[in-house]
Protein backbone atom coordinates (compact mmCIF):
# COMPACT_ATOMS: atom_id res chain seq x y z
CA UNK A 1 0.00 0.00 0.00
CA UNK A 2 1.37 3.37 -0.99
CA UNK A 3 0.56 6.03 1.55
CA UNK A 4 1.68 8.80 -0.74
CA UNK A 5 -1.16 7.89 -3.11
CA UNK A 6 -3.61 8.05 -0.24
CA UNK A 7 -2.61 11.04 1.84
CA UNK A 8 -2.02 13.33 -1.10
CA UNK A 9 -1.68 17.08 -0.77
CA UNK A 10 -5.16 17.62 -2.12
CA UNK A 11 -6.77 15.16 0.29
CA UNK A 12 -4.92 16.60 3.27
CA UNK A 13 -5.90 20.13 2.25
CA UNK A 14 -9.55 19.22 1.92
CA UNK A 15 -9.52 17.23 5.15
CA UNK A 16 -8.43 20.29 7.10
CA UNK A 17 -10.23 22.94 5.10
CA UNK A 18 -13.01 24.78 6.91
CA UNK A 19 -14.39 26.35 3.74
CA UNK A 20 -17.33 23.94 3.46
CA UNK A 21 -17.60 23.30 7.15
CA UNK A 22 -20.40 25.43 8.50
CA UNK A 23 -24.13 25.49 9.06
CA UNK A 24 -26.43 26.85 6.37
CA UNK A 25 -28.86 29.55 7.38
CA UNK A 26 -31.40 28.56 4.71
CA UNK A 27 -31.02 24.77 4.60
CA UNK A 28 -33.97 22.97 3.02
CA UNK A 29 -32.75 19.54 3.96
CA UNK A 30 -30.30 18.04 6.37
CA UNK A 31 -29.04 14.52 6.96
CA UNK A 32 -26.69 12.96 9.49
CA UNK A 33 -24.49 10.06 8.51
CA UNK A 34 -22.08 8.11 10.65
CA UNK A 35 -19.85 5.09 10.66
CA UNK A 36 -20.35 3.87 14.21
CA UNK A 37 -17.36 1.55 14.13
CA UNK A 38 -14.80 4.27 13.44
CA UNK A 39 -16.45 7.41 14.75
CA UNK A 40 -16.94 9.30 11.48
CA UNK A 41 -19.97 11.47 12.09
CA UNK A 42 -21.09 14.15 9.64
CA UNK A 43 -24.19 16.20 8.98
CA UNK A 44 -24.81 17.49 5.49
CA UNK A 45 -27.05 20.47 4.83
CA UNK A 46 -28.41 21.44 1.44
CA UNK A 47 -30.29 24.43 0.16
CA UNK A 48 -32.35 23.12 -2.74
CA UNK A 49 -34.28 25.49 -4.98
CA UNK A 50 -36.18 24.37 -8.09
CA UNK A 51 -34.30 21.09 -8.14
CA UNK A 52 -30.90 22.72 -7.94
CA UNK A 53 -28.31 22.77 -5.14
CA UNK A 54 -27.97 26.45 -4.38
CA UNK A 55 -25.74 25.90 -1.39
CA UNK A 56 -24.29 22.99 0.58
CA UNK A 57 -22.16 22.59 3.69
CA UNK A 58 -21.32 20.10 6.40
CA UNK A 59 -20.41 19.80 10.05
CA UNK A 60 -18.99 16.92 12.04
CA UNK A 61 -15.88 14.93 12.75
CA UNK A 62 -14.07 12.07 11.14
CA UNK A 63 -10.88 10.77 9.61
CA UNK A 64 -8.96 12.57 6.88
CA UNK A 65 -10.59 10.44 4.19
CA UNK A 66 -14.18 11.03 5.29
CA UNK A 67 -13.61 14.75 5.81
CA UNK A 68 -11.84 15.22 2.49
CA UNK A 69 -14.45 13.22 0.63
CA UNK A 70 -17.23 15.34 2.12
CA UNK A 71 -15.50 18.61 1.35
CA UNK A 72 -14.73 17.62 -2.25
CA UNK A 73 -18.27 16.44 -2.76
CA UNK A 74 -19.68 19.74 -1.59
CA UNK A 75 -17.45 21.69 -3.98
CA UNK A 76 -18.66 19.43 -6.77
CA UNK A 77 -22.42 19.54 -6.22
CA UNK A 78 -22.89 23.26 -5.69
CA UNK A 79 -24.95 24.67 -8.55
CA UNK A 80 -25.82 21.22 -9.94
CA UNK A 81 -29.35 19.90 -10.45
CA UNK A 82 -30.45 16.98 -8.29
CA UNK A 83 -30.36 14.83 -11.43
CA UNK A 84 -26.74 15.75 -12.07
CA UNK A 85 -25.93 15.15 -8.40
CA UNK A 86 -27.47 11.67 -8.58
CA UNK A 87 -25.32 10.89 -11.61
CA UNK A 88 -22.14 12.14 -9.96
CA UNK A 89 -22.94 10.09 -6.87
CA UNK A 90 -23.38 6.96 -8.98
CA UNK A 91 -20.07 7.62 -10.71
CA UNK A 92 -18.23 8.19 -7.43
CA UNK A 93 -19.65 5.06 -5.79
CA UNK A 94 -18.89 3.01 -8.91
CA UNK A 95 -15.31 4.31 -8.89
CA UNK A 96 -14.85 3.22 -5.27
CA UNK A 97 -16.48 -0.15 -5.90
CA UNK A 98 -14.33 -0.65 -9.01
CA UNK A 99 -17.47 -1.00 -11.13
CA UNK A 100 -16.74 1.61 -13.77
CA UNK A 101 -16.65 0.18 -17.30
CA UNK A 102 -14.56 3.03 -18.60
CA UNK A 103 -12.82 5.91 -16.91
CA UNK A 104 -14.24 8.64 -19.15
CA UNK A 105 -16.88 9.66 -16.60
CA UNK A 106 -14.20 10.20 -13.92
CA UNK A 107 -13.40 13.65 -15.28
CA UNK A 108 -16.83 14.77 -14.02
CA UNK A 109 -15.82 14.06 -10.46
CA UNK A 110 -13.29 16.89 -10.29
CA UNK A 111 -10.93 16.66 -7.31
CA UNK A 112 -12.85 13.71 -5.86
CA UNK A 113 -10.96 11.51 -8.33
CA UNK A 114 -8.12 11.77 -5.82
CA UNK A 115 -10.01 9.19 -3.74
CA UNK A 116 -9.82 6.51 -6.43
CA UNK A 117 -7.03 4.71 -4.56
CA UNK A 118 -9.44 3.94 -1.70
CA UNK A 119 -10.95 1.23 -3.88
CA UNK A 120 -7.82 -0.78 -3.05
CA UNK A 121 -8.32 -0.39 0.69
CA UNK A 122 -11.37 -2.33 1.86
CA UNK A 123 -11.04 -1.12 5.45
CA UNK A 124 -11.35 2.52 4.35
CA UNK A 125 -14.07 2.32 1.70
CA UNK A 126 -16.78 3.23 4.18
CA UNK A 127 -14.91 6.41 5.12
CA UNK A 128 -14.87 7.58 1.51
CA UNK A 129 -18.50 6.77 0.69
CA UNK A 130 -20.11 8.09 3.88
CA UNK A 131 -20.70 11.62 2.57
CA UNK A 132 -22.14 10.39 -0.70
CA UNK A 133 -24.60 8.00 0.89
CA UNK A 134 -25.62 10.74 3.30
CA UNK A 135 -26.11 13.08 0.35
CA UNK A 136 -28.42 10.54 -1.32
CA UNK A 137 -30.52 10.38 1.84
CA UNK A 138 -30.57 14.16 2.20
CA UNK A 139 -31.87 14.63 -1.34
CA UNK A 140 -34.46 11.91 -0.84
CA UNK A 141 -35.87 13.69 2.21
CA UNK A 142 -35.65 17.10 0.54
CA UNK A 143 -37.34 16.10 -2.71
CA UNK B 1 12.92 -21.41 33.98
CA UNK B 2 13.38 -17.77 33.06
CA UNK B 3 11.03 -15.87 30.84
CA UNK B 4 12.41 -15.68 27.29
CA UNK B 5 10.20 -13.70 24.95
CA UNK B 6 12.29 -14.79 21.97
CA UNK B 7 11.69 -18.44 22.78
CA UNK B 8 8.01 -17.78 23.32
CA UNK B 9 7.72 -16.13 19.92
CA UNK B 10 8.85 -19.39 18.29
CA UNK B 11 5.57 -20.91 19.50
CA UNK B 12 3.46 -18.43 17.51
CA UNK B 13 3.58 -19.04 13.75
CA UNK B 14 1.44 -15.98 13.00
CA UNK B 15 4.12 -13.67 14.41
CA UNK B 16 6.74 -14.81 11.91
CA UNK B 17 5.00 -13.27 8.90
CA UNK B 18 5.52 -9.97 7.12
CA UNK B 19 2.75 -7.56 6.20
CA UNK B 20 3.17 -4.84 3.57
CA UNK B 21 6.78 -5.98 3.35
CA UNK B 22 7.45 -5.29 7.04
CA UNK B 23 7.71 -7.72 9.96
CA UNK B 24 4.31 -7.99 11.61
CA UNK B 25 4.09 -6.19 14.94
CA UNK B 26 0.84 -7.34 16.43
CA UNK B 27 -0.42 -4.87 19.04
CA UNK B 28 -4.13 -5.62 18.86
CA UNK B 29 -4.17 -8.30 21.52
CA UNK B 30 -7.10 -6.85 23.42
CA UNK B 31 -9.20 -7.67 20.33
CA UNK B 32 -7.82 -11.16 19.91
CA UNK B 33 -4.55 -12.93 20.62
CA UNK B 34 -2.53 -15.16 18.31
CA UNK B 35 -2.39 -18.88 19.06
CA UNK B 36 0.66 -20.98 19.91
CA UNK B 37 1.40 -24.26 18.13
CA UNK B 38 0.51 -26.06 21.36
CA UNK B 39 -3.10 -24.91 20.89
CA UNK B 40 -3.16 -25.52 17.13
CA UNK B 41 -1.75 -29.02 17.62
CA UNK B 42 -4.19 -29.91 20.40
CA UNK B 43 -7.08 -28.99 18.10
CA UNK B 44 -5.55 -30.99 15.26
CA UNK B 45 -5.01 -34.02 17.53
CA UNK B 46 -8.61 -33.89 18.65
CA UNK B 47 -9.84 -33.75 15.05
CA UNK B 48 -7.54 -36.57 13.98
CA UNK B 49 -8.16 -38.99 16.82
CA UNK B 50 -11.13 -38.10 19.00
CA UNK B 51 -13.84 -36.33 17.00
CA UNK B 52 -17.39 -37.51 17.65
CA UNK B 53 -20.51 -36.09 19.25
CA UNK B 54 -19.91 -36.01 23.00
CA UNK B 55 -22.39 -37.19 25.65
CA UNK B 56 -24.11 -39.47 23.13
CA UNK B 57 -21.95 -42.09 21.50
CA UNK B 58 -21.32 -45.34 23.27
CA UNK B 59 -18.62 -46.08 20.71
CA UNK B 60 -14.93 -45.45 21.21
CA UNK B 61 -14.74 -42.02 19.59
CA UNK B 62 -17.88 -40.84 21.35
CA UNK B 63 -16.25 -41.66 24.66
CA UNK B 64 -13.01 -39.94 23.63
CA UNK B 65 -14.86 -36.77 22.61
CA UNK B 66 -16.77 -36.74 25.89
CA UNK B 67 -13.56 -37.19 27.81
CA UNK B 68 -11.79 -34.41 25.89
CA UNK B 69 -14.69 -32.01 26.44
CA UNK B 70 -15.12 -32.75 30.13
CA UNK B 71 -11.38 -32.63 30.77
CA UNK B 72 -11.38 -29.18 29.21
CA UNK B 73 -14.14 -28.17 31.60
CA UNK B 74 -12.10 -29.39 34.54
CA UNK B 75 -9.08 -27.51 33.20
CA UNK B 76 -11.08 -24.28 33.13
CA UNK B 77 -12.49 -24.92 36.61
CA UNK B 78 -8.95 -25.31 37.96
CA UNK B 79 -7.68 -22.23 36.14
CA UNK B 80 -10.28 -19.93 37.70
CA UNK B 81 -10.50 -21.87 40.98
CA UNK B 82 -14.19 -22.73 40.58
CA UNK B 83 -15.68 -24.83 43.37
CA UNK B 84 -16.62 -27.60 40.96
CA UNK B 85 -16.84 -28.47 37.27
CA UNK B 86 -20.61 -28.00 37.46
CA UNK B 87 -20.00 -24.28 37.79
CA UNK B 88 -18.30 -24.05 34.37
CA UNK B 89 -20.59 -23.61 31.35
CA UNK B 90 -19.13 -23.46 27.86
CA UNK B 91 -20.54 -20.78 25.57
CA UNK B 92 -19.57 -19.32 22.18
CA UNK B 93 -17.84 -16.32 23.74
CA UNK B 94 -18.02 -13.86 26.63
CA UNK B 95 -20.94 -12.06 24.98
CA UNK B 96 -23.06 -15.21 24.89
CA UNK B 97 -22.14 -15.94 28.50
CA UNK B 98 -23.28 -12.45 29.53
CA UNK B 99 -26.51 -12.85 27.59
CA UNK B 100 -27.06 -16.15 29.37
CA UNK B 101 -26.73 -14.49 32.77
CA UNK B 102 -28.86 -11.52 31.72
CA UNK B 103 -31.72 -13.56 30.31
CA UNK B 104 -31.68 -16.71 32.47
CA UNK B 105 -30.86 -14.96 35.76
CA UNK B 106 -31.58 -11.24 35.29
CA UNK B 107 -34.94 -11.56 33.64
CA UNK B 108 -36.26 -13.84 36.41
CA UNK B 109 -34.74 -11.95 39.34
CA UNK B 110 -34.95 -8.28 38.44
CA UNK B 111 -38.21 -6.48 39.17
CA UNK B 112 -39.56 -3.04 38.28
CA UNK B 113 -37.84 -0.41 40.38
CA UNK B 114 -34.73 -2.52 40.98
CA UNK B 115 -31.40 -1.13 39.86
CA UNK B 116 -28.69 -2.64 37.70
CA UNK B 117 -25.30 -0.97 38.18
CA UNK B 118 -22.69 -0.92 35.41
CA UNK B 119 -19.45 0.96 34.93
CA UNK B 120 -19.44 3.68 32.25
CA UNK B 121 -16.49 1.93 30.57
CA UNK B 122 -18.35 -1.34 29.98
CA UNK B 123 -17.92 -3.06 26.65
CA UNK B 124 -21.22 -3.22 24.76
CA UNK B 125 -21.35 -6.94 25.52
CA UNK B 126 -21.78 -6.18 29.24
CA UNK B 127 -24.06 -3.23 28.63
CA UNK B 128 -26.57 -3.86 25.86
CA UNK B 129 -27.94 -7.11 27.41
CA UNK B 130 -28.57 -5.21 30.68
CA UNK B 131 -30.31 -2.41 28.82
CA UNK B 132 -32.64 -5.05 27.44
CA UNK B 133 -33.26 -6.53 30.89
CA UNK B 134 -33.98 -3.06 32.27
CA UNK B 135 -36.39 -2.39 29.43
CA UNK B 136 -38.18 -5.74 29.85
CA UNK B 137 -38.47 -5.57 33.64
CA UNK B 138 -38.85 -1.85 34.30
CA UNK B 139 -35.58 -1.80 36.25
CA UNK B 140 -33.24 1.19 36.17
CA UNK B 141 -29.66 1.27 34.86
CA UNK B 142 -27.16 3.21 36.94
CA UNK B 143 -23.56 3.91 35.94
CA UNK B 144 -20.39 4.14 37.97
CA UNK B 145 -18.40 7.12 36.70
CA UNK B 146 -14.63 7.53 36.79
CA UNK B 147 -12.40 10.09 38.47
CA UNK B 148 -9.74 12.16 36.65
CA UNK B 149 -7.34 9.22 36.88
CA UNK B 150 -9.86 7.01 35.05
CA UNK B 151 -10.43 4.98 38.22
CA UNK B 152 -13.38 4.22 40.50
CA UNK B 153 -13.44 5.74 43.96
CA UNK B 154 -14.80 4.02 47.08
CA UNK B 155 -17.22 6.90 47.35
CA UNK B 156 -18.63 6.32 43.89
CA UNK B 157 -18.98 2.58 44.50
CA UNK B 158 -20.77 3.08 47.80
CA UNK B 159 -22.98 5.87 46.49
CA UNK B 160 -24.22 3.97 43.45
CA UNK B 161 -24.50 0.42 44.78
CA UNK B 162 -27.31 0.45 47.37
CA UNK B 163 -29.94 -1.89 48.74
CA UNK B 164 -32.07 -1.26 45.63
CA UNK B 165 -29.26 -2.65 43.45
CA UNK B 166 -30.06 -6.14 42.22
CA UNK B 167 -27.13 -6.73 39.88
CA UNK B 168 -23.69 -5.18 39.52
CA UNK B 169 -22.08 -6.03 36.18
CA UNK B 170 -18.50 -4.87 35.72
CA UNK B 171 -15.43 -5.66 33.67
CA UNK B 172 -12.37 -6.46 35.74
CA UNK B 173 -10.26 -4.50 33.25
CA UNK B 174 -11.39 -1.86 30.75
CA UNK B 175 -10.70 -2.79 27.14
CA UNK B 176 -10.25 0.91 26.34
CA UNK B 177 -8.59 2.55 29.33
CA UNK B 178 -6.70 -0.42 30.68
CA UNK B 179 -8.01 0.42 34.16
CA UNK B 180 -8.18 -2.54 36.53
CA UNK B 181 -11.22 -2.11 38.75
CA UNK B 182 -11.32 -3.22 42.40
CA UNK B 183 -13.71 -6.11 41.73
CA UNK B 184 -13.13 -7.74 45.08
CA UNK B 185 -14.00 -4.58 46.94
CA UNK B 186 -17.01 -3.98 44.70
CA UNK B 187 -18.22 -7.55 45.28
CA UNK B 188 -17.83 -7.18 49.05
CA UNK B 189 -19.85 -3.98 49.11
CA UNK B 190 -22.44 -5.24 46.60
CA UNK B 191 -23.02 -8.40 48.61
CA UNK B 192 -23.51 -6.37 51.77
CA UNK B 193 -26.28 -4.56 49.87
CA UNK B 194 -27.84 -7.82 48.67
CA UNK B 195 -26.75 -7.51 45.01
CA UNK B 196 -25.36 -10.19 42.73
CA UNK B 197 -22.04 -9.52 41.00
CA UNK B 198 -21.30 -10.36 37.36
CA UNK B 199 -17.64 -9.99 36.36
CA UNK B 200 -16.51 -9.65 32.75
CA UNK B 201 -12.98 -11.05 32.82
CA UNK B 202 -12.52 -11.09 29.02
CA UNK B 203 -9.72 -8.49 29.21
CA UNK B 204 -8.15 -9.40 32.53
CA UNK B 205 -7.84 -13.16 32.22
CA UNK B 206 -4.70 -13.29 30.02
CA UNK B 207 -2.88 -10.80 32.25
CA UNK B 208 -3.51 -11.70 35.88
CA UNK B 209 -4.61 -14.56 38.12
CA UNK B 210 -8.40 -14.68 38.08
CA UNK B 211 -9.73 -16.59 41.08
CA UNK B 212 -13.53 -16.59 41.24
CA UNK B 213 -13.59 -17.49 44.93
CA UNK B 214 -11.02 -14.88 45.95
CA UNK B 215 -12.94 -12.29 43.91
CA UNK B 216 -16.20 -13.46 45.46
CA UNK B 217 -17.80 -13.29 42.01
CA UNK B 218 -21.30 -14.72 41.58
CA UNK B 219 -20.83 -14.96 37.82
CA UNK B 220 -17.69 -14.47 35.73
CA UNK B 221 -17.23 -14.71 31.99
CA UNK B 222 -14.38 -14.78 29.49
CA UNK B 223 -13.57 -15.72 25.90
CA UNK B 224 -11.03 -18.29 24.75
CA UNK B 225 -9.63 -16.22 21.91
CA UNK B 226 -8.33 -13.44 24.15
CA UNK B 227 -6.15 -15.90 26.07
CA UNK B 228 -4.38 -17.57 23.13
CA UNK B 229 -7.22 -20.02 22.49
CA UNK B 230 -9.53 -20.33 19.49
CA UNK B 231 -12.56 -18.18 18.64
CA UNK B 232 -16.01 -19.64 19.20
CA UNK B 233 -15.46 -20.84 22.77
CA UNK B 234 -16.25 -18.89 25.90
CA UNK B 235 -16.87 -19.60 29.55
CA UNK B 236 -19.53 -18.74 32.05
CA UNK B 237 -18.69 -19.41 35.66
CA UNK B 238 -21.64 -19.26 38.04
CA UNK B 239 -22.05 -20.13 41.70
CA UNK B 240 -23.72 -23.51 41.82
CA UNK B 241 -26.71 -22.50 43.92
CA UNK B 242 -27.49 -19.66 41.49
CA UNK B 243 -27.08 -21.80 38.38
CA UNK B 244 -29.23 -24.53 39.88
CA UNK B 245 -32.16 -22.17 40.40
CA UNK B 246 -31.92 -20.61 36.94
CA UNK B 247 -34.13 -21.72 34.07
CA UNK B 248 -32.35 -22.98 30.93
CA UNK B 249 -31.27 -20.35 28.42
CA UNK B 250 -31.69 -22.37 25.23
CA UNK B 251 -33.61 -25.57 24.64
CA UNK B 252 -32.95 -28.67 22.59
CA UNK B 253 -30.66 -31.65 22.60
CA UNK B 254 -28.04 -32.37 25.26
CA UNK B 255 -29.73 -30.17 27.88
CA UNK B 256 -32.69 -32.49 28.61
CA UNK B 257 -33.37 -35.41 30.86
CA UNK B 258 -36.77 -36.78 29.77
CA UNK B 259 -38.78 -35.43 26.86
CA UNK B 260 -42.45 -36.25 26.46
CA UNK B 261 -44.90 -34.91 23.91
CA UNK B 262 -45.97 -31.96 26.03
CA UNK B 263 -43.16 -31.37 28.48
CA UNK B 264 -39.55 -32.08 29.36
CA UNK B 265 -37.28 -32.21 32.34
CA UNK B 266 -33.84 -30.74 32.10
CA UNK B 267 -30.38 -32.13 32.56
CA UNK B 268 -28.43 -31.26 35.71
CA UNK B 269 -25.56 -28.75 35.70
CA UNK B 270 -23.64 -28.00 33.62
CA UNK B 271 -25.47 -29.63 30.68
CA UNK B 272 -28.66 -27.69 31.49
CA UNK B 273 -27.07 -24.61 29.88
CA UNK B 274 -25.42 -26.29 26.91
CA UNK B 275 -28.12 -27.00 24.34
CA UNK B 276 -27.03 -28.65 21.10
CA UNK B 277 -23.74 -30.15 19.99
CA UNK B 278 -20.99 -28.18 21.70
CA UNK B 279 -17.75 -26.79 20.31
CA UNK B 280 -15.51 -29.61 21.55
CA UNK B 281 -12.46 -28.65 19.52
CA UNK B 282 -12.83 -25.09 20.86
CA UNK B 283 -12.92 -26.38 24.44
CA UNK B 284 -9.89 -28.58 23.76
CA UNK B 285 -8.04 -25.61 22.26
CA UNK B 286 -8.94 -23.42 25.22
CA UNK B 287 -7.69 -26.05 27.68
CA UNK B 288 -4.40 -26.22 25.76
CA UNK B 289 -4.16 -22.42 25.87
CA UNK B 290 -4.64 -22.41 29.65
CA UNK B 291 -1.96 -25.10 29.96
CA UNK B 292 0.31 -22.93 27.85
CA UNK B 293 -0.26 -19.82 29.95
CA UNK B 294 0.28 -21.74 33.17
CA UNK B 295 3.45 -23.35 31.87
CA UNK B 296 4.92 -19.88 31.42
CA UNK B 297 3.35 -18.47 34.54
CA UNK B 298 0.89 -15.61 34.88
CA UNK B 299 3.22 -13.78 37.24
CA UNK B 300 6.03 -13.80 34.65
CA UNK B 301 3.61 -12.82 31.90
CA UNK B 302 2.22 -9.97 33.97
CA UNK B 303 5.68 -8.66 34.78
CA UNK B 304 6.79 -8.76 31.15
CA UNK B 305 3.65 -6.96 29.99
CA UNK B 306 3.95 -4.43 32.78
CA UNK B 307 7.47 -3.55 31.65
CA UNK B 308 6.31 -3.05 28.06
CA UNK B 309 3.35 -0.96 29.16
CA UNK B 310 5.36 1.23 31.52
CA UNK B 311 7.96 1.84 28.80
CA UNK B 312 5.37 2.64 26.12
CA UNK B 313 3.49 4.99 28.45
CA UNK B 314 6.65 6.79 29.46
CA UNK B 315 7.71 7.31 25.84
CA UNK B 316 4.23 8.33 24.67
CA UNK B 317 4.04 10.94 27.41
CA UNK B 318 7.18 12.60 26.03
CA UNK B 319 5.31 13.44 22.84
CA UNK B 320 3.45 16.67 23.46
CA UNK B 321 0.90 15.89 20.71
CA UNK B 322 -0.12 12.55 22.20
CA UNK B 323 -2.86 12.24 24.80
CA UNK B 324 -3.28 8.97 26.72
CA UNK B 325 -6.77 7.98 27.89
CA UNK B 326 -6.24 5.81 30.94
CA UNK B 327 -4.47 5.66 34.30
CA UNK B 328 -0.77 6.51 34.40
CA UNK B 329 -0.29 4.66 37.69
CA UNK B 330 0.88 1.17 36.76
CA UNK B 331 -0.77 -0.27 39.87
CA UNK B 332 -4.16 0.69 38.46
CA UNK B 333 -3.79 -0.59 34.94
CA UNK B 334 -3.16 -3.47 32.56
CA UNK B 335 -1.35 -3.61 29.19
CA UNK B 336 -3.90 -1.69 27.10
CA UNK B 337 -3.14 1.91 26.07
CA UNK B 338 -5.65 4.14 24.32
CA UNK B 339 -4.31 7.35 22.90
CA UNK B 340 -5.05 10.26 20.61
CA UNK B 341 -2.63 12.04 18.29
CA UNK B 342 -3.44 15.69 17.94
CA UNK B 343 -4.88 16.50 14.53
CA UNK B 344 -4.88 12.85 13.42
CA UNK B 345 -8.00 10.75 13.39
CA UNK B 346 -7.51 7.26 14.89
CA UNK B 347 -8.56 5.63 11.64
CA UNK B 348 -5.82 7.40 9.72
CA UNK B 349 -3.38 6.53 12.52
CA UNK B 350 -4.25 2.83 12.19
CA UNK B 351 -3.96 2.87 8.38
CA UNK B 352 -0.57 4.54 8.49
CA UNK B 353 0.79 2.31 11.28
CA UNK B 354 -0.42 -0.72 9.31
CA UNK B 355 1.87 0.19 6.43
CA UNK B 356 4.76 -0.06 8.91
CA UNK B 357 3.55 -3.54 9.87
CA UNK B 358 2.12 -2.31 13.17
CA UNK B 359 -1.39 -3.61 13.90
CA UNK B 360 -3.36 -1.33 16.25
CA UNK B 361 -7.04 -0.84 16.85
CA UNK B 362 -8.93 2.36 16.03
CA UNK B 363 -12.50 3.25 16.78
CA UNK B 364 -14.87 3.24 19.71
CA UNK B 365 -13.73 -0.22 20.91
CA UNK B 366 -17.33 -1.33 21.47
CA UNK B 367 -17.64 1.21 24.28
CA UNK B 368 -19.69 4.08 22.86
CA UNK B 369 -21.03 5.30 26.23
CA UNK B 370 -17.42 5.65 27.44
CA UNK B 371 -16.45 7.55 24.28
CA UNK B 372 -19.35 9.95 24.89
CA UNK B 373 -18.35 10.28 28.54
CA UNK B 374 -14.76 11.13 27.52
CA UNK B 375 -16.14 13.39 24.77
CA UNK B 376 -14.03 11.78 22.06
CA UNK B 377 -15.37 10.19 18.87
CA UNK B 378 -12.77 7.44 18.80
CA UNK B 379 -9.27 6.54 19.93
CA UNK B 380 -6.29 4.46 18.85
CA UNK B 381 -5.30 1.53 21.02
CA UNK B 382 -2.25 -0.66 21.47
CA UNK B 383 -2.49 -3.74 23.65
CA UNK B 384 0.36 -6.04 24.60
CA UNK B 385 0.61 -9.80 25.04
CA UNK B 386 3.25 -12.13 26.41
CA UNK B 387 4.99 -12.34 23.00
CA UNK B 388 5.52 -8.63 22.39
CA UNK B 389 9.00 -7.16 22.71
CA UNK B 390 10.56 -3.85 23.64
CA UNK B 391 11.93 -3.66 20.08
CA UNK B 392 8.37 -3.85 18.78
CA UNK B 393 7.34 -1.03 21.08
CA UNK B 394 10.23 0.99 19.65
CA UNK B 395 9.06 0.41 16.08
CA UNK B 396 5.57 1.44 17.13
CA UNK B 397 6.91 4.65 18.68
CA UNK B 398 9.01 5.48 15.61
CA UNK B 399 6.03 4.81 13.35
CA UNK B 400 3.93 7.24 15.36
CA UNK B 401 6.34 10.02 14.41
CA UNK B 402 5.67 9.10 10.79
CA UNK B 403 1.92 9.35 11.28
CA UNK B 404 2.29 13.04 11.96
CA UNK B 405 4.51 13.48 8.90
CA UNK B 406 2.13 11.68 6.55
CA UNK B 407 -0.73 13.81 7.74
CA UNK B 408 1.21 16.98 7.08
CA UNK B 409 2.51 17.92 10.53
CA UNK B 410 6.16 18.79 11.07
CA UNK B 411 6.60 16.51 14.07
Amino acid sequence: MDLSALYTQIILEHSRSTRNKRQLTCATCKERGHNPSCGDDITIELQLEDGRVVDAAFTGVGCAISQASTSMMIDLIKGKTTGEVAQLTDTFLAMIRQELDNDSSLKNLGEAVALKGISQMPARVKCAVLAWHTLQEAIKTGA
Amino acid sequence: MGFSVHEIRQDFPALAQSVHGKPLIYLDNAATTQRPVQVLEAIERYNHFANANPHRGVHYLGTEATRAYEQARERVARFINAGSRKEVIFTRNATEALNLVAFAFGLAQVKAGDEIVLCISEHHSNLVPWQQIARLTGAKLKYLYLDEEFCLTHKEIQAKITDTTKIVAIAQMSNVLGTIYPVREIAGWAHSQGAVVVVDAAQSIPHQVVDVQALDADFLVFSGHKIYGPMGIGVLYGREELLREMPPYQFGGDMIEYVEEESSTFAPLPQKFEAGTPNVEGAVGLAAALDYVESIGLKQIAEHERNLTAYALEELRKLRWVRVHGPLDMAQRGPVISFEIEGCHPHDVATILDTYGVAVRAGHHCAQPLMNYLKIPASSRVSFALYNTKEEVDVFLESILNVRKWLGYGS
